[in-house]
């Protein structure tokens, strides 16, 4: 009746997770409770939950990208503890066990549901405000994309209380991840999440690419397209090409264990290097979908807080250009040591050192951006330097270890887990931070508090060369990666360096819940009443903070690059007398049911209950074939709903 | 707005309305040039009519015209500047085909070559 | 799933700004529908890349079991081929039925596609049946198990555009040749010569280098 589910799947005898799924289910009870007794469940469903507005859907995206951190962190703090405990003859308090299903689960949300939400997340708010348009191309199909990932993200967790997650990676490599070595539900538990969550990635992707290469303001040329758009192209441009690959092995592996194949077994044939060769094909461009953002943050910043345009906008945009396609070109080098010659070996290093070229162009344009300007040190500014500072020496240890031979020594060792984090904190972290203190007033109309932002700021950069400096070091020292025991008590000193670093950041979290929270609490000093708190140059900061529904009244006529600069500039008054009735797509619960039967269905694919899998299925198709036959999905805005909004935003002080 | 692309909006593949080489005429063409390829190929494969060796090649080249036929007589993918953005995202999706399928093989060749890997 | 309505005062955009350099304002609906759906297909190659580089890698494991030379009948693959080219054309024809607006022709034509994609799948289906009932199934060996996907998946993907045919089918009838539903013909038409092209790769690569 219930596949393998029964009542052993929760971990009664083992306290830490059944403590931590009380607390947070304490807590989930508690903001459960609070929306009911105040009556909020019509506003949110209203509001939230069946919008397809980007701007709602991005403030979502990243609001579960920030929640998600505290559990990706809690993994990392207690990997952490683990490793500075458990030195010669202590045994720490982590079964290996558990220590597998921490690293495992660490690695997936991570990347998956923190890393990734907070950028998709930044581009939906963005990008089409920036584009001067009213939405994206598809905006129910960007609320399935939501909705799917938040399955994803809910699935990994369930899977602390019920069951146990994947002991192998979070790549899942064969033939670990095979059933033979892994016959339980914690593989399962990595695969189907994640093949969900990533139909929600690829449909992002496409909806993307289509907007920004068919919906922009008129007069928008593409070389008059903000920096951040142009990131935001190819990144997208690489999760249409990357993603499917990441679905084609997924599918192959869930083929394997759900029906008995040999793609990666070790009988009948299988061939478990394919399986990390397309996985790291999907893998390296994975990474470059979460920089290249965060690159666009940065060029955002640089330029606003410069007072000044980018420095060499085409050199930036053909660096991103280069930096898309050469994406794809370089995905051996997670690889050099598992057997292939010298000559692929050798080809892929010199992609791999090559890469770093229009990166460094990138950096240059940057200094330059700044050089001269007229620099004011906010948060997202200091995030900026200390991005620079971080990702170029990250990056660095990169085409260190680009070289095959250096590999060698170095692959999977402590030295390369200092590197990825190096990277992807320096620059992807640090971009999301810098994008949320950035575009925050936008989104709700107040700043966040400066004081614990940079606070936060410091905590971060301090704390993060704190916990990863001492692993190049024990990297270089022979220490690998994942060791829930740590054999050489010489090792002892660095390693608390780096819990004290994690400890750190921890206090870097700290800070941000209370800026968030100071912010609230002392919102109307820091009300942003023209929309346009930084001096901007681009075209969201002509709205209101927050945007209209429509974001803009009339779509913006484009003639330059930095579109806002140029009407203020001019002098020209943004405001327009004359506005016609307008089609905006209406509210639609599509995305949250297709992600509720998602849930389910992905649920009793793990624990193989065969019959809520028929019905969660066809619970979808029935919903595909309802939305598939109707029509109208949109509601109009008649011209003086539009004049009634614009006055009252011109009534509070709009610079005319 | 529905339905009625302004004269010189960028053109998608497949749209029928203003596509001047969309006719039964084309359609016609296509079939016959994808039939001809078709059993080109058939034959190609089963006889010794082409170089033994180069009957791999030849293959690829027949598929890769065959592909061509449908993507221009069947799907209107065209040259001009209204067709840019549609021939070069199909640029970019046959160069990461490519990269995915002929990378994995050389990889996973050169991988079994050094390991040792017994043909199984 | 459309953007609001492009305002006015901009007809008398210049036709440079317009072609392939992006500046002529937010394209219109239909654009925008058969855009993003050719980037999604586009994805769908890539899927199938994946799916195809597997295969190729694997061509060889047979684990002793039976090869493609040995499990090939080419007459039925050459048959299967002919379907579903002409189930294109018959599309492509349905497709400019739909287009002039002539819903009686497009009905018929759409009734051939789905004869000849019905046909295409029998002869798949009990190609496979008969190599399972061999013991040449997908678990026997892994060159099968990528053979059985990669082509298995193809066949997936041909079910759900006849499910998806008939549906419009319905949607045509339903409502007419309406500008939302002429979209989503649209869409599906583009799905169903991807589909053939992906075809052209599997017979090629698939079959008559694998029954070499």
């Amino acid at each position: 009746m219930l596949g393998r589910l029964s009542w052993a799947a929760i971990p009664l005898d083992q306290p830490l997770p059944l403590y931590a799924m009380g607390a947070v289910g304490i807590v989930i009870l508690i903001v459960l409770g609070i929306v009911t007794v105040k009556g909020w469940w019509p506003y949110l469903w209203r509001e939230w939950i069946t919008s397809v507005d980007h701007k709602r859907i991005g403030v979502m995206y990243v609001i579960l990208g920030l929640v998600m951190l505290l559990r990706g962190y809690s993994d990392a703090i207690m990997m952490r503890t683990q490793q500075a405990i458990a030195i010669g003859d202590a045994q720490g308090y982590l079964p290996p066990d558990h220590y597998d299903q921490i690293f495992s689960a660490h690695g997936t949300i991570m990347i998956f549901f923190v890393a990734m939400p907070l950028v998709i997340g930044l581009m939906n708010f963005v990008v089409p405000l920036q584009l001067g348009v009213r939405d994206v191309a598809f905006p129910t199909l960007n609320s399935v994309s939501f909705w799917l990932t938040a399955s994803g993200a809910l699935l990994v967790n369930v899977s602390l209380v019920i069951g146990s997650f994947s002991r192998a990676s979070w790549w899942g490599y064969p033939p670990l991840s095979e059933l033979a070595f892994s016959p339980d539900e914690g593989v399962d538990y990595y695969l189907w999440p994640l093949q969900i969550s990533g139909i929600g990635t690829l449909l992002t992707g496409v909806n993307f690419v289509t907007t920004i290469l068919k919906l922009r303001a008129p007069g928008m040329l593409y070389f008059r397209m903000p920096v951040f758009c142009w990131t935001a192209l190819a990144a997208n441009m690489l999760i249409v090409a990357a993603f499917p690959v990441l679905t084609a092995t997924f599918a192959m592996l869930l083929l394997d264990r759900y029906l008995g194949m040999h793609f990666f077994t070790n009988e009948a044939g299988g061939n478990q290097m394919m399986y990390a060769n397309l996985f790291w094909a999907w893998g390296h461009p994975e990474v470059y979908i979460l920089v290249l953002p965060a690159f666009g943050v940065f060029s955002e910043v640089a330029a606003t807080f410069s007072g000044k345009g980018l420095f060499s906008y085409r050199s930036m945009v053909l660096a991103t250009l280069g930096i898309c396609i050469l994406a794809f070109m370089v995905w051996l080098h997670h690889f050099f040591t598992m057997g292939a010659g010298a000559d692929v070996n050798a080809v892929f290093g010199i992609m791999s050192s090559i890469i770093a070229v229009p990166t460094g162009a990138k950096v240059f344009n940057w200094l330059f951006t700044l050089f001269r300007g007229r620099i004011l040190f906010t948060t997202p500014v200091l995030f900026l330097i200390g991005f620079m500072i971080t990702f170029v020496l990250g990056g660095l240890t990169g085409v260190l270890l680009a070289v095959p031979p250096v590999d060698f020594v170095l692959h999977n060792s402590a030295f390369l887990v200092a590197h990825f984090h190096h990277v992807i904190i320096g620059g992807v972290v640090f971009g999301a931070l810098a994008g949320i203190n950035y575009w925050f007033p936008k989104a709700f109309g107040f700043t966040l508090d400066e004081w614990w932002g940079k606070a936060s700021f410091w905590c971060w950069l301090i704390g993060f060369y704190l916990a990863f400096m001492p692993l190049y070091v024990l990297g270089l020292m022979g220490m690998t990666r994942r060791l829930q025991h740590i054999p050489d008590p010489s090792w002892r000193p660095l390693l608390l360096v780096a819990e004290l670093g994690a400890i750190v950041v921890f206090l870097a979290i700290l800070c941000q819940i209370v800026q968030l929270y100071v912010s609230i609490r002392t919102r109307d000093q820091r009300r942003d009443l023209t929309g346009d708190p930084w001096n901007g140059r681009t075209l969201e900061w002509s709205t209101s903070s927050p945007p209209p529904a429509y974001n803009f009244a009339v779509l913006p006529r484009v003639e330059t690059i930095d579109a806002f600069s140029e009407v203020k500039r001019k002098g020209l008054s943004a405001v327009e007398e004359v506005y016609e009735a307008i089609e905006m797509p209406r509210n639609s619960p599509i995305g949250f049911i297709i992600a509720f039967f998602a849930t389910f269905t992905g649920f009793a694919l793990i624990w193989h209950i065969w019959w809520i899998v028929i019905l969660g299925l066809l619970a979808a198709a029935v919903t595909v074939l309802v939305i598939g036959w109707s029509e109208n999905r949109q509601h109009e805005i008649s011209a003086n709903e539009m004049a009634h909004i614009e006055q009252a935003r011109l009534g509070l002080g709009r610079p005319a | 707005m529905d339905g009625d692309d302004r004269v010189f909006d960028d053109r998608t593949p497949g749209v029928e309305e203003y596509e001047p080489s969309a006719s039964y005429l084309s359609y016609t063409a296509g079939l016959g040039l994808a039939v001809l390829l078709t059993i080109v190929s058939f034959v190609v494969a089963q006889t010794n009519l082409l170089w033994p060796p180069g009957i791999p090649v030849g293959l690829i080249v027949l598929a890769i015209a065959q592909i061509g036929v449908h993507l221009v007589f069947f799907l209107h993918i065209g040259t001009g500047p209204d067709h840019t953005n549609n021939v070069v995202a199909l640029a970019f999706g046959v160069l990461i085909v490519f990269l995915v399928i002929v990378g994995s093989v050389w990889i996973i060749n050169n991988l079994n070559w050094n390991m040792m890997e017994m043909p199984r | 799933m459309t953007v609001a309505a492009l305002d006015t005062g901009l007809s008398a955009v210049p036709t440079e700004f317009a072609r392939g350099r992006g500046g002529g304002g937010p394209a219109s609906t239909r654009t925008v529908v058969a855009y993003g759906f050719w980037i999604f297909l586009l994805s769908d190659f890539i899927l199938f890349a994946g799916l195809f580089a597997a295969h190729a890698v694997l061509s060889g494991n047979t684990a002793g079991g039976p090869t493609g030379a040995e499990l090939f009948n080419l007459r039925n693959v050459f048959i299967e081929t002919m379907c579903l080219l002409f189930s294109s054309y018959t599309c492509g024809l349905g497709a400019l039925s739909a287009e002039r607006r002539q819903p009686r022709r497009f009905l018929i034509f759409a009734a051939l596609t789905l004869v000849l994609g019905a046909a295409f799948l029998i002869i798949e289906s009990t190609e496979f049946a008969g190599m399972v009932s061999k013991g040449a199934g997908p678990s026997r060996s892994a060159f099968l198990s990528a053979f059985f996907t990669l082509v298995g998946t193809h066949g997936v993907h041909v079910t759900g555009g006849l499910l998806w045919l008939i549906y419009m089918v319905a949607q045509v009838v339903a409502k007419g040749l309406r500008p939302h539903v002429l979209r989503r013909l649209l869409c599906w038409s583009l799905f169903w010569h991807a589909l053939d092209i992906v075809w052209v790769g599997v017979f090629t690569l698939v079959y008559l280098m694998g029954a070499r």
